[in-house]
């Protein structure tokens, strides 16, 4: 069974068609890229995914539960965490408490939350995962004090702190280093090694076409193409998507 | 019958001056993000202008007029854009709300204690006599005011549906980032907006200055009026609060004439209850996304 | 925090000996702060800490008001009429949260407006149980048996016990992951949501408590007043809140009693000028919005920058900001 299923999937936005029955669908364990130019709908597909937006039509399917139109805290708990093209965290907290509020929800119930101040779990985590991505030594920093590697390397962070089953990656390369850029590819190799499934963003080709293994093609809205990194280099209907004619 | 045609003629009067008000507040909350609070305020202020061109300089009508829509697109148009909210804007919502609530205070009270706590009268622009229909009589003030608010109104809409400028104001108010991208200028048009919204609150003061006394704490009611309308005929079309604008009025009168003077504005509210429950963007509204 | 918990101890040492020192009116104007405090800690939640706007505050002030008033003509001791009227002041305000789950600003903002003018409306006409437009008089202050607070005096201790229940109950609540789940909100609500917090369960929470502080301030005010009328619950008391936690200092600890201080004395410096310091008000509002958006806890926070050390606890559930 598919780990996340897309069935035709559509958002008007007044009288422009961002998405226009989009469907695909993710195994678990995979490494699948989306592409197409810009406007093409790519974040508004992972927008209503996740809950950010509400479809106005179509499906969205977990791990065999219809999850479309919930909101985004529900699909969080479903075990879906995403990063964001423009950074999104809380600016004036901490790095570490940008790290916890992102683990905070997912155990016990909102009144255990007032009760109980000990969370030594959940901040060794935070720790072990800022160590494993290279920022560590800045928690008690607040968040807007971090360079911008640095902070999409704590939005990568963030969403990695649920233990999610599916990371939705939107952009992560947009604006960093190639020395970077390198080790954000090996970190995601690494955890997809360790059964984590992702679905990436991205307008880096030579990125894409390494990391992914399968391709899925994005044009104003409409699913355009699919296939290996190959098929997708050779297929008229991309290249005629992003140069014109 | 007769009785209730012309008491929605008068409710219509009324209401046409409340929907310039909204309208205004509409425009200003679409292109800028700004909820004036103090938008009332924004009626009040060129009410005494007028009655300081009017009565005391005893100007020609038409003169102390457009003397009056001078001061507010100047003072309350350009000054308060320039001086206040090209800066709160980036800030997000809430300073600037925060401010045009200092901003009612401070013009309100400034009124009250540097020119008068009292109420001024002030002339009727149209006169007063009834004019017979059949067995309808209403005032020519009424039908002045109507037809007045209607030029007005008839303008903007024409002005915003069919010039450059116009198309310009409403890519900014879908979309401001987009708008930009394509090469408006943002800042020029929110100025412009709220000089439009200084124009639309002077002639609502105009109109509404013999009908109510002209007195600092008018803009109260006024302004909370204006809210109003715009919330319940849709905040983010002009359409929406121009309905919103005459309900409000309509409703006032004729609660007003038939129910008691207790319940009159809990009926209101109970209406602005419905709406916020029932359908909240407004009658004719538009849902609003996180977009 | 600025002030650190061993200072605020020491306030709470000095405003104990107060009563020595101060006369009779002066006393009061102390009263009446720390009864403004308790109602701005509530209204810091719901808008500082959480991000609503709330313009309704007046109206869950009423409730506690009332309550106390109501109940304390029919006997019921003071202590009572507080818990009656912070039960329902929480119980409305999680009624105004279910719009604020589905609203934006304007709207929210719309939405308490008419709650204030219902409530108003209410009180002013339900005669029977209200008083209407005469209100309640000689409401009664709490005694414990021959025991009684009656004097102003003894009265003062009473608000400055409930007081310091109400900061350190804020203390509590927002040292704990539901006052990181309320910053979140407020720094970035989209985000906060897409990492699991739950929008609809904190923002009611907001409201609720924010209200219920509103109650508890209220039952202390009616006594201190002694008489009660609607009067003193319009739409001009919320604002006059809004400001107060705003001039102080939005979703920081030290705001509302830095705010409530600044209301309070202001019209008593500027007395005998009564339009004039509501005009002063105003300026001073719009000046800090340009100039130190962040409220006049802006300038404490100058003051203390070089005391304050880079390893008092500011992450996890450590002391609120």
């Amino acid at each position: 069974m598919a780990l996340l299923e897309i069935e035709n999937l559509t958002k008007h936005f007044f009288r422009l068609s961002a998405l226009s029955r989009v469907s695909l669908s993710v195994e678990p364990g995979e490494l699948l890229g989306v592409i197409g130019p810009n406007g093409s709908g790519k974040t508004t597909l992972f927008n209503c995914v996740t809950g950010v937006l509400r479809p106005s039509d179509g499906h969205v399917r977990f791990r065999g539960e219809d999850i479309t139109g919930r909101t985004a805290d529900t699909v969080y708990h479903r075990g879906i965490a995403r990063t964001f093209q423009l950074i999104q965290l809380f600016p004036e907290m901490t790095v570490l408490e940008n790290m916890l509020v992102a683990t905070q929800e997912k155990e016990g119930t909102l009144l255990s939350r007032l009760l109980h101040r000990e969370e030594p779990e959940a901040t060794v985590r935070a720790l072990a995962l800022l160590e494993f991505l290279g920022i560590a030594g800045l928690e008690e920093n607040p968040a807007s004090n971090l360079s911008y590697g640095q902070q999409k390397l704590l939005d990568f962070g963030m969403a990695l702190m649920s233990d999610p089953q599916l990371i939705l990656l939107d952009e992560p390369m947009a604006g960093v280093n190639p020395t970077m850029i390198k080790n954000l590819v090996g970190h995601i190799l690494e955890l997809n090694a360790r059964g984590y499934t992702f679905v990436v963003i991205e307008h880096n080709m030579e990125v894409v076409m390494s990391l992914c293994r399968r391709i899925v093609v994005l044009s104003q809205g409409e699913r355009i193409a699919e296939g290996t990194p190959a098929e997708i280099a050779d297929n008229p209907l991309v290249l005629d998507a992003y140069f014109g004619r | 019958m007769a009785d209730l045609v012309q008491l929605c003629v008068a409710g219509v009067s009324i209401g046409a001056i409340y929907a310039m008000a909204a309208i205004g507040f509409v425009l200003l909350w679409q292109t800028s993000n700004t909820i004036n609070f103090a938008q009332g305020e924004f009626v009040v202020l060129p009410a005494f202008a007028m009655v300081l061109f009017f009565v005391i300089f005893r100007l020609p009508f038409a003169v102390a007029m457009l003397a009056t829509v001078l001061v507010s697109t100047l003072l309350l148009g350009v000054g308060v854009k320039e001086l206040l909210v090209a800066r709160l804007l980036k800030m997000g919502v809430l300073p600037l709300v925060i401010a045009t609530i200092g901003l009612s205070l401070l013009i309100r009270y400034s009124l009250q204690q540097f020119w008068t706590p009292l109420a001024l009268p002030f002339p009727a622009i149209f006169s007063r006599d009834p004019i017979r229909l059949g067995t309808i009589v209403v005032s020519l003030e009424e039908i002045g005011n109507i037809l007045f608010a209607a030029v007005v109104i008839g303008a903007l809409q024409l002005f915003i549906t069919r010039t450059k400028l116009g198309w310009a104001m409403q890519a900014v108010a879908q979309n401001r980032t987009l708008a930009s991208v394509l090469g408006i200028n943002v800042s020029r048009l929110v100025t412009i907006t709220f000089v439009l919204n200084a124009a639309l609150t002077a002639v609502a003061a105009i109109l509404i200055a013999p009908v109510y006394l002209v007195k600092y704490d008018i803009g109260v009611s006024l302004g909370l009026k204006a809210f109003y309308a715009a919330i319940i005929g849709g905040f983010n079309q002009i359409r929406g609060a121009l309905l919103g604008g005459l309900l409000v009025g309509v409703v006032e009168t004729l609660s007003a004439a038939y129910i008691s003077s207790h319940f009159r504005d809990a009926f209101a509210l109970v209406i602005l209850i419905a709406v916020l429950l029932l359908k909240p963007e407004g009658i004719w509204g538009v849902k609003e996304e996180w977009a | 925090m600025a002030l650190g918990r061993l200072g605020l101890v020491a306030v709470l040492v000095l405003s104990v000996g107060l009563p020595i020192v101060l006369d009779q009116y002066k006393l009061y104007v102390v009263s009446l702060t720390l009864v403004y405090v308790i109602l701005a800690i509530g209204l810091n939640l719901t808008l500082g800490y959480a991000g609503q706007i709330s313009l309704c505050h007046a109206a869950f002030m009423a409730f506690g008001s009332y309550a106390v008033a109501i109940l304390g003509r029919r006997g019921v001791p003071f202590e009572v009429g507080l818990v009656v009227g912070v039960a329902v002041a929480f119980g409305w305000g999680l009624v105004l949260g279910f719009p604020a789950l589905k609203v934006k600003h304007h709207y929210l903002a719309m939405v308490t407006l008419g709650f204030n003018i219902i409530v108003f409306l209410v009180l002013r006409n339900w005669e029977s149980l209200t008083g209407g437009s005469f209100g309640i008089s000689n409401v009664a202050r709490p005694a414990w048996g021959p025991l009684s607070f009656k004097s102003d005096r003894a009265f003062y201790l009473y608000i400055l016990a409930w007081a310091t229940v109400a900061v350190a109950s804020a203390y509590w609540i927002l040292s704990s992951r539901w006052g990181r789940a309320f910053r979140a909100i407020r720094e970035n609500e989209m985000r906060a949501e897409v990492v699991g917090v739950s929008l609809r369960n904190y923002k009611l929470m907001a409201f609720a408590i924010g209200a219920a502080y509103a109650g508890m301030g209220g039952a202390l005010f009616a006594p201190l007043l002694g008489y009660i009328d609607p009067g003193a619950y319009t739409l001009d008391r919320s604002i006059q809140f809004l400001m107060m936690v705003v001039l102080g200092g939005l979703g920081r600890f030290e705001g509302p009693f830095i705010g409530a201080l600044v209301v309070t004395v202001l019209p008593e410096v500027l007395r005998g000028s009564e339009g004039l310091y509501l005009i002063i008000y105003a300026l001073s509002v719009i000046l800090m919005m340009l100039f130190m958006p962040k409220g006049l806890v802006g300038l404490w926070d100058l003051a203390w920058r070089s005391s304050r050390s880079r390893t008092s606890p500011s992450t996890s559930s450590g002391s609120p900001r």
